[in-house]
């Protein structure tokens, strides 16, 4: 697992039925490209996200395939409908196998 | 025959400005097989896709791109200019109601943003950007 990776994540609290939010994505990842030499003059490793998904309640919202020309902390800002109450689901896969995992719930206002 | 400095001078900078023509289309090449490979060879039209982005990006780290295309499946995103063409797709779920999503790319240098949608009726749509790059974000 990569070190100090955190995901943060802007949803509303609450919303009426049916209404369409906008959702607020970002994870502090360092995204190396594989394209950058270190000080010793080798090429440094590709190390990055790639594969972001959003769910609410199991269905699907969102799912980006990333590659190494994404930047750094990997920032995504979308809509998505809340038909009732429920949980977004937000998953991140590392290039490393790991997967960072963070949840909102929402109410119906 | 003799070559004065003055020569090979002018031979110098003739063979560099065909060079880099040459080495122009090269580069939109391998977006257009990527286009293809990804199309399967389908015709793709302007319109119904937009693509917003800066004309002039002070650094080529973060460019902060954004695409919508009602109705779409999916969207990709290619830097033309980029040691690697590809940028990210975008696949939309029954959830996602306007097909729009906003996300900061990396640019090398001074190019051609492209993003190809895929409409549910299995067309293509195709938009496309120039973006000004100071600082390229590559490294080096």
């Amino acid at each position: 697992m990569a070190k100090g990776v955190k995901p943060r994540v802007k949803v509303p609290k609450k919303a009426a039925a049916g209404d369409v939010i906008t959702i607020k994505a970002l994870i502090s990842h360092k995204m190396e490209s594989g394209q950058r030499k270190g000080k010793d003059g080798n090429l440094i490793p590709r190390s990055i996200i790639n594969r972001f998904t959003c769910a609410f309640n199991g269905e699907n919202v969102i799912d980006v395939q990333l590659e190494p020309a994404i930047s750094t902390n990997p920032y995504f800002q979308f809509e998505a409908i809340v038909p009732e109450a429920g949980e977004f689901q937000f998953a991140w896969h590392d290039d490393d196998g790991s997967v960072y995992e963070t949840k909102k719930k929402i109410k119906i206002a | 025959m003799t070559l004065t400095r003055r020569d090979v001078l002018v031979l110098g900078s003739g063979a560099f400005v065909s060079a880099s023509i040459m080495a122009m289309p090269a580069f939109a090449s391998v977006v257009d097989d990527k286009i293809k490979e990804l199309t399967g060879g389908a015709s793709v039209t302007e319109g119904d896709l937009d693509l917003s982005a800066p004309e002039i990006a002070e650094n080529g780290n973060t460019v902060p791109v954004e695409v919508s295309a009602e109705g779409a499946t999916s969207i990709t995103i290619f830097a033309a200019g980029n040691p690697t063409p590809d940028v990210a797709t975008f696949h939309f779920g029954p959830l996602n109601p306007s097909q729009t999503a906003a996300t900061r790319i990396r640019l090398a240098k001074t190019q051609d943003v492209v993003a190809i949608a895929k409409m549910k009726d299995g067309s293509f749509r195709r938009a496309s950007a120039i973006v000004k790059v100071t600082i390229g974000g590559c490294g080096g």
